[in-house]
């Protein structure tokens, strides 16, 4: 991988940026389009730049699989964890309006809201980058002339 | 009825869509099939935007254009490149289900609710009173988080569990984090080695 | 008929996209092009429901006004969406007691008169119940939901089907459908093995 000159300096510019803008969709997914499921495409969407310009070795050392194992089941726990919270504050299982006083901003919905979408943000980058190893990691290194 | 002038915008996309589905259908070159459904995915990103759906055309371009292409072309390069001509009577096969399950389908367009109607059943019910609560019950500007992530959360916990347990089944089956340097040998060999691990 | 059909006239093309996708599901013997066909499928499927979710004249269901300074401070939007649903069903009410007052006086005098009348009346009614709509049109943000997920799920289903392939070339050394039934046939019978 030593040619690519371009493309080695273009994704490293770019793969900061695709990361922000990954977290700009996540935290602004109340006010406009976007969300976790959306974020976390994007973020994993960096990891596979990286891997598919640098090889599988330098992303894998960068995000090491054992990571991503954990990352796919803390969403999920997460996500139930704010569940369980809500009922172990008085309400019913995944009602945010328990989690804050303050009903007339609705604050608890708000806060709710927020870690669910960290939750699903990484369950769902977790698995785009876990899937994109599995198939990756079967691949053989491929020399330019293959394609 | 009121139509939009987007809706010659459809028509062109519509177009786009149908060129491409017909060359997917006639390519046996796998890359230039599976390339081609990443167009569709991003054509129908386009209508989606003009449906109203911008969440939903994000989604489609980030997940469907980018991951789903990806995903294809990795298998790509671990089975074959290239699709096998089919007999033709394979093909007078599969027109056949085509033109039965089109028919079908044709036949309960009549029955669908009115395209584009405020006051279709599908449109009158429950989307109506997410969009009139959402400011009292959720306060956030956007509904499809708000419906995505309080009213339906049990749903969306349901769909992150099962993304979980799709990326489960995947591990499982192709292994992870094991980067393995080709030494030779063909697939099948290493497959019997990667079973006795 | 053609009323009937005219009106629903945009998901005839996305049934015809639909049986795209099933005719490459159906009519070839590769797997990897098989599930190709089969993402054509579901993303025709996506565009289904988010046509029947369409409202014409509506924007995407981003509610304005909750946004920037003004949050908490301006006036409720619902509120407003359901003031105006109220004002312009009075507008309707007015609108239709006038043309059918109009139409009682003029009936005695002229028919054809009174008939233009209570035309006049009901495109009022018309326009009243139109203005009633126009105070907030959103697409309907249900379909936008069960689509958003969906379409993720679609994917990791589909990064699970990939994988049973991947396997099935580690296994059989193939992917077309005629070799692994042959293959299969010669394990069963104890021939070609």
């Amino acid at each position: 991988m030593k040619k690519h000159l371009i493309l080695r300096v273009v994704s490293k510019l770019l793969i900061p940026l695709i990361i922000l803008y990954g977290l700009y969709v996540q935290f602004h997914g109340d006010f406009g389009a976007g969300g976790g499921f959306q974020a976390g495409v994007i973020i994993a969407v960096s990891v596979i730049l990286y891997a598919l310009i640098f090889g599988m070795d330098a992303a894998q050392e960068a995000v090491p699989p054992w990571l991503i194992k954990i990352g796919t089941a803390s969403g999920v726990i997460v996500f139930a964890g704010v569940g369980f919270i809500t009922m172990l504050m008085g309400g019913n299982f995944l009602d945010y309006d328990v989690l804050h006083p303050d009903l007339a901003h609705r604050a608890g919905q708000h806060m709710g809201i927020l870690w669910v979408e960290i939750g699903v943000l990484l369950t769902v980058t977790s698995v785009m980058i876990a899937v994109f190893y599995a198939f990756a990691g079967r691949v053989p290194d491929m020399s330019d002339e293959e394609w | 009825m009121e139509q939009d002038l987007t809706q010659y915008l459809d028509y062109v996309l519509i177009a786009m869509m149908f060129a491409v589905g017909i060359a997917v259908v006639r390519m046996r070159n796998l890359f230039a099939a599976v390339m081609l459904t990443g167009v569709y995915s991003l054509l129908s990103a386009a209508w989606f935007v003009s449906l109203d759906a911008v969440d939903v055309a994000f989604t489609e371009a980030a997940v469907g254009a980018g991951i789903g292409t990806v995903l294809m072309l990795a298998a790509m390069l671990l089975t074959a490149r290239e699709a096998k001509e089919t007999s033709p009577g394979r093909h007078w096969a599969a027109l056949g289900v085509v033109v039965v399950a089109g028919g079908a389908l044709l036949f309960a367009v009549p029955d669908m609710p009115v395209y584009g109607d405020a006051h279709s059943p599908a449109n009158s019910g429950v989307g109506l009173d997410y969009l009139n609560e959402t400011p009292n019950d959720i306060a956030v500007p956007n509904v499809v988080t708000a419906v995505l992530a309080s009213y339906r959360g049990y749903d969306t916990m349901g769909e992150t569990t099962v993304v979980f347990a799709a990326a489960v089944a995947v591990m499982l089956m192709l292994g992870m984090g094991r980067r393995r340097r080709r030494t030779g040998g063909n697939g099948a060999g290493k497959a019997k080695v990667e079973d006795q691990t | 008929m053609f009323e009937l059909l005219s009106e629903r006239f945009i998901y005839i093309p996305i049934i015809i996209l639909l049986m795209t996708g099933l005719y490459v599901v159906v009519a070839t013997g590769n797997l990897v092009k098989r599930l190709v066909g089969l993402s054509l499928f579901q993303t025709s499927v996506c565009l289904m429901y988010i046509a029947i979710g369409k409202v014409f004249g509506g924007t995407p269901p981003i509610l304005a006004d909750t946004h920037g300074e003004d949050a908490g401070h301006g006036p409720d939007p619902a509120a407003s969406v359901v003031a105006g649903h109220r004002a312009s069903d009075d507008h309707a009410e007015i609108a239709t007691d006038t043309g059918a007052h109009a139409a009682d006086t003029v009936a005695t005098a002229h028919e054809p008169v009174a008939a233009a009348a209570a035309e006049h009346g009901v495109q009022l009614v018309e326009h009243a119940t139109e203005l009633a709509h126009h105070a907030a049109i959103y697409s309907n943000p249900l379909p936008h939901v069960l689509i958003l997920t969906a379409i993720v799920v679609g994917v990791a289903t589909l990064a699970v089907g990939l994988a049973l392939v991947v396997r099935i070339q580690e296994a059989y050394g193939s992917i077309e459908d005629d070799d692994l039934n042959s293959a299969d046939y010669a394990v069963e019978t104890g021939g070609a093995e």
